[in-house]
């Protein structure tokens, strides 16, 4: 007998085709090369066309700040003639408190402009309101979808305030135990609601990221006389990295070191019920950093348009206790109390900073807002209930889901970097293995590989000969 | 204050399972897929019920959906918490080590 599951999952191209708006067959070139940029050029809006849409919503023009404390404090443990500037987008401004925002307003935009009457989003994190807010605004009905639950019934905090927010902008949330059921269960709200899907992973998505990217380079030019040396991105699905590397980019920055940076979370399992609230962190890590950049299109759109490693020149990743340790000084020093989404980067920054001469710039591009729940504080007592130990030493002890570990000093913040041709080969073995059996990969499917890996076509080559011979 | 019973109209959260454990996907962890996926969904009493009880709501979007009572007029409980003792330092330490580096004059 079929399942519930399978008989959804079985009508899932049907019923994207219907909720997306876009049939992306179209873009497909072979089993393994699909055209990236027709794609994301699809929607026929321009870069200019998005900004004034975002403006509309009351989204992006959120302010740069120079962090002169931070950096001061970057210095004093660095080398004579180190310590970068330092700059963050307070994105926090946004509508809905997040770089989320600019996803959403583009999402909400189409939907209404295709007269759908809502719009249904699986998300935990930032995105859920952002998509709350926008749907508001557009008098769109709204559904989020969200994982909160551990079997117990007891919920993860930072995802208990995103249901909260998401409630306060009138949204319907579905809350879950944990699975990655969510998914069919968002297909059979979309078949029922016949609502738009708000994927975080489409172009419409995606291209509403291209803004912010677009405004660092604007504004870093006019602020330093330069655009930025290293901009750092918190990353989790990819749009982050995916949409800021290619508003760089179309801004002419395209010598700014794009670097994206998340959470190690290595030992806990995204599917387990048990490590689900001993993670500490519900975005920016590894658990979502990893899988979706070695292979974007487990994602819920035909094809994802946030493809990370096109665009990373560096993967950084930091601990959490470090990360709540420079959560804490932000507020401190700077006097920006916000969530540890954007301090993901952060951190890395300070870690890069050291090591960059003082007239280079750092920018971290995003923050997000904080409060019950989402707070350093909150999630540290709730790992502490969880029976995580939080202790203050070498942040290097750190071990998720066992023991947070609290940097004593600014010296220990170290950030590590992850293999990028690892990751790389780990894509490329994922595209292969999606095509049928015993397909040879054409000239054209090795050009896309490079392209998609920001690697080139002899290194492909290089890497499908020892996935071979393995 | 809670109550154990709603009302018709009533703003309430109801509670059902979505997957039985034989329904739920294959490869999940162990723990995981030990465990029932259940749902909750917040929307306005169809009928009186006492907790526990099958009860359908309206929810936001117009939809109904049926499942137990869990709870009436569902509130918020998450808080920031205590300080945590071990970032107790982090402000002094750090705003003290920057005016002496400043009075360094780097």
């Amino acid at each position: 007998m079929v399942s519930r599951t399978e008989a959804i999952l079985a009508r899932k191209g049907e019923i994207m085709l219907r909720a997306l708006g876009m049939d992306y067959e179209q873009f497909e070139r072979s089993p393994i090369a699909f055209d990236y940029e027709a794609m994301m050029a699809a929607h026929g809006y321009t870069l200019d066309d998005i900004v004034g849409i975002q403006a509309a919503g009351g989204v992006g023009g959120t302010p740069l700040l120079e962090l002169k404390n931070l950096t001061d404090l970057v210095r004093s443990i660095s080398e004579p003639g180190h310590g970068a500037r330092i700059f963050v987008k307070d994105e926090a401004a946004n509508m809905a408190g997040s770089f989320k925002d600019r996803r959403a307003s583009m999402s909400i935009h189409v939907a209404r402009e295709k007269g759908y009457a809502g719009v249904i989003a699986a998300t935990s994190g930032n995105y859920g309101a952002a998509v709350a807010s926008q749907a508001a605004r557009a008098g769109l009905k709204c559904i989020i979808c969200q994982e909160t639950f551990d079997s117990r019934h007891v919920g993860q905090p930072e995802i208990v305030e995103k249901s909260r927010i998401c409630e306060a902008f009138g949204a319907e949330v579905v809350q879950m135990t944990v699975g990655p059921e969510l998914f069919s269960h968002m297909l059979e709200l979309l078949d029922e609601t016949g609502y738009f899907a708000a994927s975080l992973y489409s172009s419409f998505g995606v291209s509403g990221i291209e803004t912010l990217g677009l405004e660092i380079a604007e504004e870093m030019l006019a602020r330093t006389g330069a655009h930025p040396t290293a901009v750092v991105i918190t990353h989790a699905g990819g749009g982050n990295t995916t949409g800021t590397a290619r508003g760089l980019k179309r801004a002419g920055a395209t010598d700014t070191e794009i670097i994206s940076a998340s959470v190690d979370l290595t030992g806990l399992h995204m599917a387990s019920d048990t490590d689900f609230n001993r993670k500490s962190f519900t975005t920016g890590h590894t658990g979502f950093g990893v899988p979706f950049a070695t292979w974007p299109d487990r994602a819920d759109v035909p094809r994802n348009a946030a493809r990370s490693l096109r665009y990373m020149d560096r993967y950084l990743t930091v601990t959490q206790g470090e990360v709540f340790y420079v959560t804490e000084a932000m507020a401190k020093l700077e006097g920006l109390e916000r969530g540890p989404a954007g301090n993901t980067a952060m951190t890395a920054a300070i870690a890069l900073a050291r090591e960059m001469p003082c007239d280079a710039t750092v920018v971290v591009q995003e923050t997000e807002y904080t409060g019950a729940g989402k707070h350093h504080w909150a999630q540290l007592n709730f790992a502490k209930e969880q029976g995580v130990e939080v202790r203050a030493g070498e942040p290097r002890e750190n071990k998720p889901g066992t023991v947070i570990v609290i940097p004593e000093r600014p010296e220990q913040i170290h950030a590590t970097d992850f293999d990028l041709d690892r990751l790389r080969r780990s894509y490329i073995r994922n595209a292969l293995s999606h095509a049928p059996e015993g397909y040879e990969p054409t000239s054209e499917d090795i050009e896309f590989l490079a392209a998609d890996t920001n690697s080139d076509s002899t290194s492909v080559e290089t890497a499908i000969a020892e996935l071979r011979e393995a | 204050m809670a109550t154990a019973r709603c009302q018709p109209g009533d703003w309430i959260d109801v509670e059902r399972v979505l997957l039985e454990v034989d329904e739920r996907a294959a490869n999940l962890p162990e723990d995981t897929a030990k465990k029932p996926l259940r749902i909750w969904v917040k929307g306005f009493a169809e009928e009186a019920a006492d907790i526990g009880d099958e009860v359908t709501v309206v929810t936001t979007t117009g939809r109904r959906v049926t499942g137990r009572l869990s709870e009436v007029n569902p509130g918020y409980n998450h808080t920031f918490g205590r300080p945590i003792p071990e970032l107790a330092h982090v402000g002094v330490d750090l705003r003290a080590r920057i005016e002496a580096y400043r009075a360094g004059g780097e």
